[in-house]
């Protein structure tokens, strides 16, 4: 089967899978403003501003899928510590947000956010300065969980860390982050993190106007970020990035730099999701270490592969997907949730290594017995084929 | 009433014939009947606080084996008698103010049911009676037949080193036989000799406390030698202060030695642990290349098992952890088997998936737990001979669940090596691991083995189960708390390898118990996280790599 071409312009025809989830999106940015404006509160398709922040929550869940899928499902890296970068784009945001409380808080110290006061800070850690300015909040969000990949991964490609072992380390990565924002005198609010935000740039972040505003432009960050996602996969690098994913040793010995490939893959992994968390903050309006916990970056991981890896708008929905399941049987049935979600991991993994994106295109053309996602990253028992 | 009182005059008249006999008698006559006993401790309720002093040693004197608790509770202020019939009780201690008092029969100690405070008032001490009560029961524990009272008394009365507790030690090394006894008193005369007036006296004294490891001695030692601000020292002698300077930096010098050695027994203990989990995981993880994220929540259902037996059998609590152990082996193999055969058996050579369905299955096990137990805390009881502490000198104890855990490890450890190099079975899972088609080919049910290596090391979480539930609350997340450091124990020691677990969980726990006094526990943690993430850039597949053909697969 000849690869296929890929622009930045989606043709609906050849890839209909886009067009779908581009549709998608852009029906959420013309129906949910219609149904939180325009119809009455007492309706029942009215969208509450509790409901737009759910809304604008699976949104950023489904930016950071499909930052996952981009390494694991291109690249075959699979990291089980994806919630840190997250959660370290997220804190970028929340200590603009804590700044911008200035004196409103319950303490009213014009500089030190709440929780410093409390813990008897004299002065500001020289870590938050220059936070009470956007422009560098925002570059912080990029740069941090940047940063952090660029040396992480430096390591860990240099010296050809792969496969079971990277998935541990990174997860040993987000459970030492974890424990250190845990820690009072890290200056990062501890175990309450950061919450009580006031507004953003000005704007009240508990008008619904708002909310309805961020979400919109969450919204089109994941459309913009989906767009070049789709042409760095579809580009030559993209097809260098997917052989490393398939033969990565014969990937190096045809002469290409597997590590660099690697490591900027993994970097604007983590720069997509670092976003992800900073729109997620002044949306739910808290952060706090427990979004370091290694589940939460398992969770992502169990998102893309229910949606389908390898094909980034599966690992969207994916998310999509599975958030508003659990939002609706944790509150519905809450002893069915685990039970559910434990279920859809073994059934998914054991029926549909392609997820449900492999379901609904298995319909339009049946792969051959031969044509199996090339998904494993390394057998230690090629025998048993 | 009159019945009473008839009782009384009798009690009067024993009483009278053995103030007779007492004079002549030795120290404290070790014989007595619980008559003689119970009425001279009944003398109490009505005695002035001066003849009360008297009483007391009389008391003592009676030699009864419920004189040590009676004295105490009174020192206490846990001895009362019921108003109603004057009968004499010891109330349970720690309920000292509760409006009913558990009431402790003074003869055979034993509970003899509860009153209300009303119905009982109180025998009353005041401070000279406790100071004479102190003695007593110090006197009374000295002439003890059982050496461990002696030496328990000893340590008491170096507390106080008066005059006569001094007289009461020098009377006692004369006859004393018992070594550490012996040691314990000179060291107590010695320390009392360090305030004598005798130079030559205290400079014996610091070379006899030289040998001890005790921290009042070192605190008492650099008493001497410190000087106070104007400029005169507490010792006036040089030759003591210099004697008395050695034996600071001597002692100091051991003890550090032996809370080193502390320190390191702390290390191997949480080693243990974690050895005993990344053994198991060391059998699936790396034997058969599948990353089992439910081998926590066997760690659990193992845990449960032990919480399930102790239910079952309450009458046997010293017993029921000796059942545990192999019931939590069967739990959690046929867990595991059951696991292997349903899900993982159909995931070979994919190991990031099988990561994802184990971790769906640890979800189910987890709220299937949940669903069952609630998620409410069980205690699991730790069995007497597994609690208390082993003091081995006075610088160094250990405690017995840790130094038992550390050798349960020792013997699962060794049980595995046996299993896996000298039984068929660990054969043909050797055989298998290595080469699949060849093991196959030689006739070996590869599919057989499989479920008997997954159902081995699943059985060896359970196992881990028990000995965690010793140390911690059993709840349905107990597994998740120690998994991912169990995960970067296999990775540290070498996939595939168990003697890489046992380095690597041996190493985690002891680095981890080093670095905890500089740095606090999670600070701690956080550099072995970062460590353990630095060394597997400079060795990509652990301490112990696997080697030749295996190794390219992985």
């Amino acid at each position: 089967m000849p690869p296929r071409q890929y622009t930045l312009w989606i043709s609906a025809r050849k890839d209909s899978g886009s067009a779908w989830f581009l549709g998608g999106l852009a029906l959420i940015v013309i129906v949910v403003p219609i149904l939180n404006l325009v119809v009455p509160a007492s309706s029942a398709f009215h969208i509450s501003p509790y409901g737009l922040a759910l809304i604008g929550k699976y949104l950023c869940y489904a930016l950071l899928a499909l930052a996952v899928d981009l390494i694991w499902g291109y690249c075959g890296i699979l990291s089980l510590g994806h919630a840190a970068f997250f959660a370290l784009g997220g804190y970028a945001m929340g200590m603009y947000l804590m700044r911008e409380i200035g004196p409103r808080g319950v303490y009213g110290d014009p500089v030190l956010p709440d929780f410093m006061v409390f813990l008897n800070y004299k002065s500001l850690p020289w870590f938050w300065h220059g936070f009470n300015h956007f422009g560098f909040a925002l570059l912080m969000v990029v740069l941090v969980p940047g940063l952090l990949a660029l040396a992480f991964g430096w390591f860990a490609f240099r010296s050809r860390v792969t496969g079971v072992y990277l998935s541990i380390i990174t997860q040993a990565l987000t459970y030492a982050l974890m424990l250190a924002f845990f820690r009072n005198d890290m200056g990062f609010g501890g175990n309450n993190g950061f919450t009580d935000f006031k507004d953003i740039l000005g704007f009240d972040l508990d008008s619904g106007r708002v909310r309805l505003v961020l979400l919109v432009i969450t919204a089109f960050m994941l459309a913009a970020s989906y767009l070049i996602c789709r042409m760095i996969v579809s580009s030559r690098a993209g097809r260098v990035i997917r052989a490393i994913r398939d033969a990565e040793s014969r990937a190096r010995f045809l002469g290409y730099r597997v590590e660099s490939f690697k490591l900027w893959i993994f970097v604007f992994s983590a720069v997509l999701a670092g976003i992800a968390g900073a729109l997620y903050v002044p949306q739910i309006g808290i952060i706090n270490p427990s979004e370091f916990a290694p589940i939460n970056s398992i969770e992502v991981v169990i998102w893309v592969a229910v949606g389908g890896r390898g094909t980034l708008y599966g690992a969207a929905a994916g998310a999509l997907l599975v958030n508003y399941a659990k939002t609706y049987f944790t509150s519905a049935l809450p002893e069915i949730w685990n039970y559910a979600l434990g279920a859809l991991f073994v059934l998914v993994t054991l029926f549909l290594p392609r997820g449900i994106i492999g379901l609904v295109q298995g319909r339009e053309k049946k792969p051959g017995k031969t044509q199996r996602l090339p998904i494993q990253t390394g057998s230690p028992e090629p025998s048993e084929e | 009433m009159k019945k009473l009182f008839l009782r009384s005059g009798g009690q009067w008249l024993f009483l009278l014939l053995l103030l007779a006999s007492r004079s002549a008698g030795p120290l404290y006559a070790q014989s007595s009947s619980d008559a003689a006993f119970l009425s001279t401790v009944g003398q109490l309720r009505t005695a002035e606080f001066d003849a009360k002093d008297k009483i007391i040693d009389q008391v003592a004197q009676t030699g009864h084996p419920s004189v040590r608790p009676v004295l105490t509770a009174f020192l206490e202020g846990r001895l009362y008698y019921r108003t109603q019939d004057q009968k004499i009780f010891l109330v349970k201690a720690g309920e000292e103010d509760s409006t009913t008092l558990d009431l402790i029969d003074p003869l055979t100690l034993k509970p003899a049911g509860s009153a209300s405070s009303d119905s009982l008032t109180k025998i009353v001490t005041n401070n000279h009676l406790r100071r004479t009560l102190q003695t007593t029961l110090a006197r009374y524990g000295l002439s003890s037949p059982d050496a461990a009272v002696r030496l328990d008394s000893v340590r008491d009365i170096e507390r106080d080193l008066d005059e006569s507790n001094v007289q009461l030690l020098r009377a006692r090394s004369g006859v004393e036989t018992d070594p550490r006894v012996k040691e314990e008193i000179a060291a107590g005369l010695a320390l009392a000799a360090l305030d004598g007036s005798d130079a030559r006296a205290r400079l014996a004294a610091v070379s006899t406390l030289r040998n001890s490891l005790r921290q009042d001695v070192l605190n008492k030692l650099q008493g001497l030698i410190e000087k106070s601000p104007d400029g005169t020292f507490a010792e006036s002698d040089e030759r003591v202060r210099d004697a008395a300077a050695a034996a600071v930096k001597s002692i100091t010098r051991r003890r550090n030695f032996y809370s080193g050695i502390e320190t390191l027994f702390f290390g191997l203990s949480l080693g243990s642990v974690l050895v005993l989990i990344a053994t198991g995981l060391a059998i699936t993880f790396g034997v058969m290349g599948v990353i089992n994220m439910a081998h926590g929540e066997l760690m659990m259902l193992g845990a449960y098992t032990t919480y399930v037996v102790q239910v079952a059998m309450p009458s046997h609590g010293e017993i029921s952890i000796l059942v545990a152990i192999p019931a939590a082996f069967l739990v959690a193999a046929l867990v595991g088997i059951l696991i292997e055969r349903t899900v993982i058996r159909f995931l070979y050579g994919r190991p990031l998936e099988t990561l994802l369905a184990t971790f769906g299955v640890s979800l189910i096990l987890q709220q299937l737990v949940r669903s069952i137990f609630t998620a409410l805390n069980r205690s699991v009881v730790t069995p007497n001979w597994m609690s208390g502490t082993l003091q081995v000198n006075d610088a160094l104890s250990i405690t017995y669940n840790r130094l038992y855990i550390v050798i349960f490890t020792m013997m699962v450890f060794a049980a595995l090596l046996v299993v896996l190099k000298r039984t068929r079975m660990g054969l043909e899972i050797r055989a298998v691991s290595q080469n699949r088609a060849m093991a196959k080919a030689m006739g070996i049910r590869s599919e057989w083995v499989d479920a008997m290596t997954f159902g081995l090391g699943s059985g060896i979480a359970g196992i881990a189960g028990v000995a965690l539930s010793q140390l911690t609350n059993v709840n349905p997340s107990l597994g998740q708390s120690y998994i991912i450091d169990s995960f970067l124990v296999v990775v540290f020691g070498g996939v595939g390898n168990l003697w890489g677990a046992m380095t690597g969980g041996m190493s985690m726990g002891i680095v981890n118990e080093l670095l905890e006094p500089y740095a606090g526990a999670v600070l701690a943690k956080i550099f072995v996280l970062i460590a353990l993430i630095l060394f597997i850039q400079i060795r990509p597949r652990g301490l112990f790599p696997p080697t030749g053909r295996a190794s390219e697969n992985q």
